[in-house]
């Protein structure tokens, strides 16, 4: 701690070099820490079964009545067949505030109980404050049977044709 | 207590028995006093004014001047660390055991359904009372000069204690829980940029599930208690610093005379005692009484109509009905949480500190701003409900966003005119107005949320007629 005389300029410049130098590894300490903490608060998929269990397999296509909404609980969607016959999977989810939304069979809509939000078969908003219409999950038909990949919810901000999936 | 009670080592041999022995290790030799009964009375009086002041002012022990909120929170959260404990060594952390683990509490353990009781009513019962104490330390002007930084931290202890209540309520796992934490966790999925990423943070996956709870159950059990404990002892300490609670009388008047000391022990700490017990009292009984309501276990695919958030966040929610998500839940929120950081900040005439409402022209003010949001935030609420919504047509982000809240801004702009210009408040009564103005339009939102809104969140009257 002791300086020598006649040095001043060299040891408060090794010393003002030193304290940054503590400066920096802490910052770098810091970064780490709260890179650590982070990654331990990332969400993680915890699905069991891995990925095959992601594929929810609906059904035969002639089951399904057009202009019907069937529910799938496991999966958390419902899948809509719309009059013409193509099929949407919505994720129950409100895009309000994630309240469950249940399809009104006698209104032909879904009705969210949380925020009076409403949507129409398709998923789009018929009255706000849900902000975009319901999300989607990619559906494919292999040999007439349906199928809804729910690893993902597609967002959308309005319906379109090309997301209807046809046999 | 009489000395027969105490263990006396055995002088004459020299080796004290060994209940004794620990005894003594508790309570060691007197160095002044000379009888066992004075020696415990001074470890005991020096144990208390390490943790407290010697002296204190008489004119701030004035009951009304306080009204003890401080101290009241200090024995709430006393009451949850206790009650609180006894509960993680039953609780299960896990959404198929949780719910059967706490709906079981009442019948499988002494007590269990009265503990958990006064941890739900001392929750609620500390969310309202660090509202009040906020309120006073506001309206006596604890927040000057010394005093400053402590409002912050007190604003850190708030949002702490919201914490704290917020991540408890999804514990029992019921559909009350669930759907609040859902609800309350899709909110920050508006936050623009992050909003994803902090939702998905918050629940530990996309949806409300086993890692949500266990989560929760972290922060709730050991983070947010710790956190909250070194914060209050920051807090503490910032009191005693500043020469302990604000004095009653303005600034003036206090500097012509001596200020009057009296010892702590006892004035100070027998109205603490007191006013604690009757706390504990008050607690008690209401658990007795009220139990803590649990509704049906969770249901993931199956919504409550309605489904509401938990009481101190529905103004929150109400806000959401009126506004588009970014502005209900990112701006507003984020205006208000900057406008009560910088209240010590601004630059006042004068330290105004001590009595309540500043002034002749403070408590005038105050009462036209706090019957103003009375009246006004009902109409507005109607209005906007049944009437007419501004902006309407418009896209959402600016019709029921920048639309209602300029016309809300200029409302305010031109109430601090009326204020400065017909009342000649000062810049410090202008403050006061309008934090007035605010604290009760909030008050009015949450009773709108609690009481007047039905399934749907449709206006009702809470006692059924109309709707």
């Amino acid at each position: 701690m002791t300086r020598g005389r006649g040095e001043e300029g060299t040891a408060s410049s090794r010393r003002s070099f030193l304290g940054r130098l503590w400066l920096l590894l802490g910052g770098v300490a810091l970064i780490e820490a709260v890179w650590i903490v982070a990654d331990f608060l990332a969400p993680r998929r915890r699905r069991a079964g891995g990925d095959d269990a992601a594929v929810i397999v609906a059904g035969p296509v002639d089951r399904f009545e057009p202009g019907s909404v069937t529910a799938f609980p496991e999966g958390r969607f419902y899948l809509a067949r719309l009059d013409d016959g193509g099929f949407l999977a919505l994720n129950r989810e409100c895009t309000h505030l994630g309240c469950t939304v249940p399809w009104v069979n006698e209104e032909g809509r879904f009705v969210c109980p949380c925020h009076a939000s409403a949507f129409d078969i398709r998923g789009d908003v018929l009255s706000p404050p849900a902000p975009r219409p319901l999300d989607i999950f990619a559906v494919r038909i292999e040999n007439d049977i349906v199928k809804v990949d729910i690893s993902k919810a597609i967002r959308r901000q309005s319906f379109s044709v090309n997301q209807v999936v046809r046999s | 207590m009489s000395d027969a009670n105490a263990p006396t080592p055995n002088q004459e041999s020299g080796r004290p028995g060994f209940f004794a022995d620990v005894w003594r290790s508790i309570f060691p030799r007197p160095i002044v006093p000379h009888t066992e009964r004075e020696r415990r009375k001074t470890i005991l009086e020096v144990f208390v004014l390490h943790l407290r002041p010697v002296r204190v002012r008489r004119s701030t022990l004035r009951y009304t001047h306080t009204f003890g909120l401080g101290g009241s929170s200090l024995v709430l959260i006393g009451l949850m660390v206790v009650t609180g404990v006894l509960m993680i060594l039953v609780y299960e952390p896990t959404p198929d055991l949780a719910y059967q683990s706490v709906a079981g509490l009442e019948s499988s353990y002494l007590f269990g359904g009265l503990v958990r009781n006064i941890h739900h009513w001392s929750a609620n019962i500390l969310v309202a009372v660090v509202l009040a104490h906020m309120l006073r330390v506001f309206l006596t002007g604890g927040w000057h000069g010394p005093r400053r930084f402590n409002w912050v931290i007190g604003l850190a202890l708030l949002a702490l204690v919201l914490a704290a209540n917020f991540t408890g309520y999804l514990l029992p796992w019921d559909q009350l829980a669930y759907w609040a934490v859902t609800i309350c966790t899709s909110m920050l999925g508006y936050v623009p940029g992050i909003g994803g990423w902090l939702q998905g943070v918050a629940r530990g996956g996309p949806e409300i599930s086993r890692a949500t709870l266990v989560i929760f159950y972290a922060f709730h059990t050991t983070l947010i208690p710790v956190a909250l404990v070194l914060t209050m002892g920051f807090h503490f300490w910032r009191v005693r610093k500043a020469g302990g609670v604000v004095d009653p009388r303005p600034p003036a008047e206090i500097d012509d005379e001596a200020p009057e000391w009296v010892s702590t022990l006892p004035n100070l700490l027998m109205r603490e005692l007191a006013a604690g017990l009757a706390l504990i009292a008050f607690v008690l009984v209401l658990a007795l009484l009220v139990d803590a309501p649990l509704g049906a276990a969770a249901n993931p695919g199956m919504s409550p109509n309605p489904a509401k958030a938990p009481w101190y966040f529905l103004g929150f929610q109400e806000l959401q009905l009126h506004f588009h998500p970014l502005f209900a839940v990112v701006v507003i929120p984020a205006f208000a949480a900057l406008a009560l950081l910088l209240i010590p900040y601004l630059r006042y005439e004068s330290e105004s500190s001590g009595p309540w409402f500043l002034s002749d022209t403070g408590r005038r003010t105050a009462a036209i701003a706090g019957v103003t949001a009375l009246v006004l935030t009902p109409v507005l609420i109607v209005f906007d409900e049944l009437v007419l919504q501004p902006g309407a047509g418009l896209p959402s982000v600016v019709g029921r966003g920048l639309v209602p809240l300029a016309i809300l801004a200029a409302a305010v702009v031109g109430f601090r005119l009326l204020l400065v210009r017909r009342f000649g408040a000062s810049k410090a009564e202008v403050v006061q107005a309008l934090f007035i103005l605010f604290f009760v339009a909030l008050a009015v939102l949450i009773v709108t949320g609690v009481w007047f809104r039905g399934p749907g969140m449709a206006l009702v009257w809470p006692w059924g007629v109309g709707g």
